[in-house]
């Protein structure tokens, strides 16, 4: 359990270390007239807008799901039975087109900002094609290691392996549905201004999910 | 000691706190079903959860007529009695209580309290809901499939919760953690919704310092929730493969009726390890909001602020943090090294220590107060009690020297609920008396409230003061039947009858409550906007029940705290939050409409 240890020991420090630093210096007895001037008496305490603040909150609870997937992975891997499977080289392909694809959704990010349409409509359209194309490219290594024989149950490592990709590109299939959305509204000519914040949104997730994608294939590849 | 004037003559225009737009169903079906207004979608969840938790309450009465008159009800037989065991725990702790004070109260009390018209994520919220509700339809479900459902316990140890033998091993369990799975989905979105609104629409002048502990507690029960549930939902989604597919993940080589089974080298201690990484700071998810509520209503009816709000909130900030580290607690007993268990008995010790600043501020809140003997206040006093009680036995298990003789006796059984069910329950029983008049508009009945209080904490101690004893004498918990065991007395036999006599009673007081709740909705007397004299600002809305955006035209604004009751030199008693100091000063009415400036 150290992963996860870490890290919920890591995010209930900075929750923590926040909370209390609202509460040192207060009076919370003492009532005041002047509201509204002072920055202490605004309604929100970060500067971030709830669509983007959920998802990151969103995030936490992934990263955590995932870092407890990690933690189970190397408490199980230390058991006599564990056999490590070869990682199909196409995963380093699938990487690529996973990189490939944030940059693009990056991409179109920039351009909503600029609000050049036609250049934020293609970049989205590219991101989810190479999203699309990581997911085939995963069930095609699936195939591979079902072919050499290496089945879900008859293995431990193989079982995480199966488990661990299946369940990020589950995640990456959340994704699509919001992308999906974001393109159908871009595409039925919606104000681009409008559209910013899911772009930036589902930028932000796939950057996530990159992320995550790397530990877990660093993790693979290491034992 | 409050403080009342500082640079009260100015009247500073509002910067402007920006208007959410509210989603305003005209069906009856998008009114009541599938509303976005987080009060409605609070009380369905409620309700639900009531509903389910009914079904658990009776499930306890089937098992005290076995353990009180062993053999006498035929229908009772071993696989249907751990069947109750498992879901009498899993709905009480996960369907009831987790639903009932983060997706009720938490629902209800989270916009109002902080004043904001409606949670940031509407439609998420109602989607949370029915997630919800579906879970539950599936747990019921798996109590009708063939096999019935799960009796492996509430923990679902595996490897004994897939082998057949255990009741439930087909589809009961699958079902069990599917709906799991499910109310775990359900609830993060409900959770990112409670997050984001108290951290993001307060309204203008509510800072973090000046919310009531009510919301603090239902803040961090709920990160604490969104941290910890996946946990189990990792166990959840492993455990349905190896019950599915056949992959071992929990599951050891074993032989099981003379059959060595396909699985080989997984880790039951594994599973353990997941499930109190999830286990334990759920119990503090369901105890923060109650610590939360009970601290409100003690100083609303005691007319006195809160002791130490600051500590307070610092406690309950570090007893969230600590609930992470403490889980191995739940697992002495599984041969770990004894190193370990030192570390963990000492984080356990550790985090008694903010609790026990909690009590003493809610037992200093009462001191010199001017108590008014409630119903709500009665369940509050209550608690205190009950929670010492059943705190100061998690001390005596939390070492591992004197847990390792107790674990799995009904000194266990009795700890924890006394600590987790029974002390929860009785917050969750004032916070009803308390906030039914703002839900309905009028009030539950005093006199029935009162004998529902009495019965049922002098109930409940009948039925878990000997539970200690029994303990003591080393009867296990979870056996269908302790007849013939050589070294349980006769008397241990009687006690136990005696648990079941006060347990019926207990049951049995609590259609009382809901009679009361039925009756009190249609004939109770009118409560108006603020029968209890409170500060916190769900008791200033223009309307009772409060309408839709809660607020009417405009947004309260806040300049004190929650707790400034019997203020020096005010004129009532209380002082609601969004009074200006300027109006008290003067000795005007603090009623907060009256000389409003246009």
């Amino acid at each position: 359990m150290h992963v996860t240890l870490l890290f919920i020991a890591a995010l209930m420090a900075v929750v923590a270390w926040w909370l209390l630093r609202q509460s040192i210096n207060t009076r919370p007895w003492e009532a005041h007239a002047h509201y509204g001037t002072s920055e202490d008496f605004s309604g929100r305490s970060l500067p971030l807008p709830d669509a983007k603040l959920g998802l990151f909150v969103f995030l936490a609870v992934i990263a955590s799901l995932f870092a407890l997937f990690i933690s189970a992975y190397t408490m199980r891997m230390e058991l006599g039975d564990w056999r490590p499977l070869p990682d199909p080289n196409l995963l380093w392909f699938n990487t690529g087109l996973l990189v490939l694809s944030s940059i693009a959704l990056q991409w179109a990010h920039i351009s909503t900002g600029r609000e050049q349409v036609k250049s934020a409509r293609n970049a989205l359209f590219v991101g989810g094609f190479f999203a699309l194309a990581f997911m085939v490219g995963q069930s095609l290594a699936w195939q591979q290691l079902v072919e050499a024989g290496y089945f879900v149950h008859t293995n431990p490592a193989n079982s995480f392996f199966y488990l661990i990709t299946g369940l990020h590109a589950l995640h990456l299939l959340g994704g699509l549905v919001a992308w999906g959305r974001t393109m159908v509204k871009l595409l039925s000519g919606y104000d681009i201004a409008r559209l910013r914040m899911s772009v930036e949104l589902c930028a932000v997730y796939w950057h996530f999910l990159l992320v995550i994608w790397v530990i877990l294939f660093g993790l693979l590849l290491s034992t | 000691m409050s403080t009342v004037a500082h640079d009260a003559d100015e009247f500073v225009a509002p910067a402007e706190v920006p208007e959410m737009e509210l989603y305003h169903p005209k069906t009856w079906l998008g009114k009541y079903v599938f509303s976005q207004d987080a009060k409605v979608i609070a009380v369905q969840y409620a309700c639900t959860a009531i509903a389910i938790g009914l079904v658990a309450l009776a499930m306890s009465m089937l098992m005290r007529l076995q353990l009180g008159f062993p053999g006498s009800f035929s229908f009772i037989d071993p696989s249907i009695y751990l069947q109750l065991v498992t879901m009498h725990g899993m709905i009480m702790v996960i369907y009831l209580l987790t639903a009932l004070f983060l997706g009720g109260f938490g629902n209800y009390l989270i916009p109002l309290m902080v004043g904001a018209r409606d949670m940031v994520f509407p439609y998420v919220n109602m989607v949370s809901f029915h997630v919800y509700f579906v879970a539950v339809l599936v747990l019921v479900a798996s109590m009708f499939v063939p096999g019935g459902s799960t009796g492996a316990g509430w923990t679902l140890y595996p490897p004994q919760a897939i082998l057949p033998g255990t009741p439930g091993s087909d589809l009961g369990i699958v079902l069990m953690l599917v709906s799991l799975a499910l109310f775990i989905i359900g609830f993060t979105m409900g959770g990112l919704n409670y997050v984001v609104t108290v951290l993001q629409a307060r309204t203008r002048g509510m800072t973090l310092m000046r919310m009531p502990l009510t919301v603090w507690g239902i803040f961090m029960a709920t990160v604490l929730a969104l941290l910890a549930f996946p946990a189990l939902f990792v166990s959840a989604i492993m455990m349905i493969l190896d019950e599915t597919i056949g992959t071992s993940f929990f599951m050891p080589a074993i032989v099981s009726m003379g059959q060595q089974l396909e699985y080989a080298g997984g880790s039951p201690v594994l599973f353990q390890h997941l499930f109190w990484f999830f286990g334990h700071p759920e119990v503090y998810i369901v105890a923060l909001p109650a610590f939360g509520i009970v601290s409100d209503l003690l100083a609303v009816h005691a007319r006195k602020a809160i002791f130490g709000y600051r500590m307070m909130v610092w406690a309950i900030i570090i007893i969230g943090a600590l609930s992470f580290v403490v889980w191995a607690h739940h697992m002495y007993v599984s041969g770990m090294n004894p190193y370990f268990g030192f570390f963990f008995a000492t984080t356990t010790l550790i985090i008694a220590v903010p609790t026990a600043i909690k009590v003493y501020n809610w037992v200093l809140t009462l001191w010199r107060g001017n108590i008014r003997l409630t119903v709500p206040m009665l369940f509050a006093i209550g608690f205190i009690f009950t929670f010492i009680n059943g705190g100061l036995t998690g001390l005596f298990l939390g070492n591992v020297t004197i847990d390792l003789p107790l674990s799995d006796t009904m000194f266990v059984v009795a700890h924890f609920h006394m600590v987790m069910a029974v002390s929860p329950v009785l917050v969750v029983f004032g916070a009803i008396y308390h906030w039914y008049p703002k839900v309905t508009g009028r009030m539950l009945d005093d006199t029935l409230g009162k004998f529902h209080f009495w019965v049922t904490f002098l109930g409940t101690y009948a039925i878990y003061y000997p539970m200690h004893y029994l303990g003591f004498l080393g009867v296990p918990r979870r056996y269908y039947s302790i007849e013939g065991i050589d070294f349980i007395p006769e008397s241990a036999m009687s006690l136990n009858a005696g648990i079941s006599i006060a347990a019926f009673i207990v049951g049995a007081v609590q259609l009382v409550f809901f009679y009361n709740m039925f009756v009190s909705y249609y004939r109770g007397r009118e409560a108006g906007g603020n029968p209890w004299e409170a500060t916190t600002l769900e008791w200033q809305t223009p309307d009772t029940p409060p309408k839709h955006g809660n607020f009417g035209k405009d947004l309260p604004l806040v300049y004190r705290w929650a707790y400034d009751y019997s203020v020096p030199g005010a004129e009532l008693d209380y002082i609601p939050q969004n009074v200006p100091p300027s109006r008290v000063e003067k000795g005007e009415s603090v009623d907060p409409d009256e000389g409003k400036p246009a």
